[in-house]
């Protein structure tokens, strides 16, 4: 018996070190996890608004190619990929939808009145009920829907430029976006 | 020339860390004195060489030498000195040599500082540390070398990250990381305790002053990466629990717990395996925190440049260095003799709940910092992480953590008294309920959770003071005869119940920040708007030059009352080099609280944004954290570290009356 316990750390190890040497192989790109929603119709939701009255639900994002962001007040690659998300819209480059997951309003409003809101309009997942619908491991993940609402694309962590330029809009101009 | 000595004194390094480790390990198994004290020689040297070879890099960044790699890449020559030096180890390369220079720093102590340790254990020790370092010097000689040359030298260098040109991000890396690397000699111990196949309570005598020490580095350490994320991010957080951030503080958290523990072996002659399992733990946790902040397995807005190729090898150097002593603790840990038994409730009982406490919350931020790995390889639920995670795991797990660190002192060895013990602290309780009432009515109800927070502080806190009170006999024998008992306290004691109360002023400033209040305005010259009892008045912005960057400088007069109290300049900081812009707040505390002022970015009308919050108790966050590592200095300072047992014989038979 004390012989097995002994034996424990060393083999929790192991399966730890096997979880990073499999994270480590030859092509895996921790920011581009694929998704068993791809190519699949988006999950529908329908969330009240931030600040407003009505709610945000996913047939309000048809008829165009659309881009839908979860982001989070306390989450801190947010707030890297921000400003990014602001010069898209801006310039007018993106259809942007936000979707708030996990957080409270008034912490949402507040992180958006500080660094700017590039969002059309923002639905609230308090409980992450949308956000477990659309396989969302942790915030921000960016999403992009085709005119008739099917998911093209996912990006996990903070969009880099990189990523902005080489698929994202790309494939908005391939969908079709204005 | 110089930049090549560097080089060739860091593959020397390699080459007698090697010997170190060899020559030491294999004497002390056939009981050849010569061969075990080669391992002195040769970790004083591998300081020396190291030490050279840092220096020949630093020099380098000083004289900007543009035909080095690492130079042009982080550096520049309009960049002022003390950024030139702290470039030096603001990149990958530079960082990891002076990881290597830590850890020969530290082998070096333990070769200077160990006449009383019998010759055995301290060549088996160093002989591990040996090891240590080839396997790292290995790492930067072959994937991150910092001396690389380059063929035709840029006129000029790209210049560092704006946002690590700070002076409080200058010196935290050095403190972590002889934080993180201090714990590699209580891993040495136990590696070299675990072949002897004996653990006693001199063994934890000698391994304790270690533990300490890396554990006031790390404490602050810590603390200055969250007090420079505080006033330089701008958005008034201090901790994020990003996984750079994670991987900093659990093995703080596991250290901890092994100050602790190893207590019990010392006093007790117990928990031995356990204290062991815990020093291997320690530093593995910090090789797997090197590992993941250097692989980019995990995405964090730290991560420096990431190579998959030096993930590989670290992820070697990490199945040698933790798989091989897990193993060897598999084999050899059963065969350890148990000691003495005690009650459940008893000071060895308390501080076998602390372990236990510290070690789940350990295993959350774990599981919080790895969630993404795991979840991806498995294919299963999704759950989300981040502050929501954590406060609701980590945080409902130290709240009887604090209590208990209340209590346990007033616990007497092998078997306590519970009912007794909070009898005597019934100061405290009253302290505690008061503080609570007295917040409640001043704030109306509002933030409860905060207020237990603090009321559990104030408990603690009053519970340090009781148990220290208890201790003298205050008030129960004459003034006088208490303040000689005051006087005659060892000071481990009073390392105990300062750093304790360090961590009840830290529990204060945490909780306190439900409290704060905040406003965002955009002014015109001359506006002003209102926080707290404060009017903030944006006078002016003017633009000025600085040595490597131009600032937007806003002047913002603070008023109460009608009064001015302070001017402060908070700036907004373009960096045409790396075209990138910082922001420099204004914090203006009177310790209580901190008026934190950042400047926003323009409108096209040219009016500003500015963010004021107000944080009560703030400060008392770093306050703790450095009053808490303070106490552990105190404690160091003990004299039993100093002089063991067996030195002491020696020394009395010497006739020496030094003390």
């Amino acid at each position: 018996m004390r012989r097995l316990i002994a034996l424990l750390p060393v083999g929790f190890f192991l399966i730890l070190a096997a979880y990073f040497a499999w994270s480590l192989r030859p092509g895996y790109d921790p920011h581009a996890l694929p998704s068993a929603m791809i190519d699949r119709e988006a999950p529908a939701f329908d969330l009240p608004t931030l600040g407003g009255p009505g709610t945000l639900a996913r047939d309000a994002l048809l008829g165009q190619p659309t881009v839908v962001n979860f982001f989070a007040s306390w989450c801190v690659p947010c707030r890297i990929e921000h400003p990014l998300l602001m010069h898209l819209a801006t310039q007018g480059k993106i259809r942007l939808y936000g979707i708030a997951y996990k957080d409270k309003p008034e912490d949402s409003a507040r992180f958006l009145t500080q660094f700017g809101d590039p969002y059309k309009a923002i639905g609230m997942d308090r409980d992450g009920r949308t956000g477990l619908d659309f396989g969302v491991y942790g915030v921000p993940e960016t999403y992009v829907l085709d005119a008739a609402g099917h998911i093209r694309k996912r990006f996990v962590g903070p969009l880099s430029e990189a990523a902005v330029n080489k698929e994202l809009l790309p494939l908005l101009r391939q969908l079709g976006s204005p | 020339m110089i930049v090549e000595l560097g080089h060739f004194c860091l593959i020397l390094a390699l080459f007698v860390a090697a010997i170190q480790t060899i020559v030491p390990m294999v004497g002390a198994s056939r009981g050849h004195v010569g061969w075990m004290a080669t391992g002195r020689s040769c970790a004083i040297a591998t300081f020396v060489l190291i030490g050279l070879s840092m220096a020949a890099l630093m020099h380098a960044y000083v004289v900007s030498d543009f035909s080095v790699v690492n130079v042009v890449q982080n550096s520049h020559t309009d960049k002022p000195l003390l950024y030139k030096i702290s470039g030096v180890w603001g990149n990958h390369e530079g960082s990891m040599l002076l990881w290597v220079f830590m850890l020969s720093v530290c082998a070096a102590a333990v070769a200077l500082c160990s006449d009383n340790l019998p010759p055995a254990l301290r060549a088996r020790v160093l002989a591990v540390q040996g090891a240590i370092a080839v396997g790292f010097l290995l790492f930067i000689l072959f994937t991150s070398n910092p001396f690389q040359r380059i063929a035709e030298p840029p006129a000029n260098g790209m210049g560092l990250n704006p946002v690590l040109q700070d002076p409080g991000l200058a010196f935290h890396p050095p403190f972590l990381y002889l934080g993180y690397v201090g714990f590699s000699v209580a891993f040495a111990f136990a590696v070299a305790a675990l072949i002897e196949g004996k653990v006693d309570a001199a063994w934890a005598r000698w391994v304790r002053p270690w533990t300490l020490a890396s554990w006031c580095a790390l404490t602050i350490g810590i603390a200055m990466g969250s007090w420079w994320a505080y006033y330089t991010l701008g958005w008034g957080g201090w901790w994020f629990w990003d996984p750079v951030e994670n991987a900093s503080f659990m093995p703080w958290l596991v250290g901890t717990a092994l100050i602790h523990s190893s207590i019990v072996v010392e006093k007790r002659d117990t928990l031995k395996t356990w204290t062991i399992l815990l020093a291997l733990v320690t530093f593995s946790l910090s090789l797997v925190g090197t590992f993941l902040v250097r692989s980019g397995v995990l995405t964090s807005v730290h991560a420096f440049a990431t190579d998959p190729a030096r993930g590989m090898f670290i992820l070697i150097l990490l199945l040698v260095a933790i798989g091989g002593s897990l193993l060897l603790y598999a084999i050899r840990a059963p065969k350890l003799q148990g000691g003495g038994l005690f009650a459940p409730v008893s000071r060895e009982g308390a501080l076998v709940l602390n372990n236990l406490l510290l070690s789940c919350g350990c295993a959350t931020v774990f599981l919080g910092t790895l969630y993404p790995l795991f979840l991806d390889a498995m294919d299963g639920p999704k759950l989300s992480v981040g502050f929501p995670f954590f406060n609701r795991t980590f945080v409902p797990l130290m709240v009887p953590t604090i209590v208990a660190v209340g209590i346990g002192p007033m616990l007497a060895w092998k078997r306590g008294d519970l009912l007794g013990a909070l009898q005597r602290l019934w100061v405290a309780s009253l302290f505690a309920v008061g503080v609570a009432l007295l917040l409640l009515y001043l704030t109306y109800g509002s933030h409860v959770l905060a207020v237990l927070g603090i009321a559990i502080a104030a408990w603690l806190a009053g519970a340090v003071v009781a148990e220290w009170a208890e201790r003298v006999a205050l008030f129960r024998t004459s003034f006088g005869n208490s303040m000689g008992r005051a006087i005659a306290l060892p000071r481990a004691a009073y390392g105990m119940s300062v750093a304790h109360f360090g961590l009840a002023v830290f529990v204060a400033g945490v909780s306190a920040s439900a409290f704060g209040q905040e406003a965002i305005e955009v002014l015109e010259a001359g506006g002003s708007m209102r926080l707290a009892a404060y009017d903030i008045v944006l006078q002016s912005v003017d633009r000025v030059p600085g040595p490597n960057y131009t600032a937007d400088r806003a002047t913002i007069r603070i008023a109460s009352g009608g009064a001015t109290i302070a001017t402060v300049y908070p700036e907004r900081r373009f960096f045409p080099l790396q075209q990138q812009t910082t922001g420099e707040t204004a914090i203006r505390t009177n310790l209580m609280a901190d008026l934190y002022l950042a400047l926003g970015e323009a409108d096209a009308k040219g009016n500003w944004t500015v963010r004021a919050y107000w944080k009560p108790l703030v400060p008392w966050i770093w306050i703790g954290a450095v009053i808490m590592a303070f106490g552990g200095l105190v404690s160091l300072s003990d004299r039993r570290w100093r002089v063991g047992a067996a030195a002491r014989a020696r020394r009395a038979a010497a006739a020496a009356p030094a003390e």
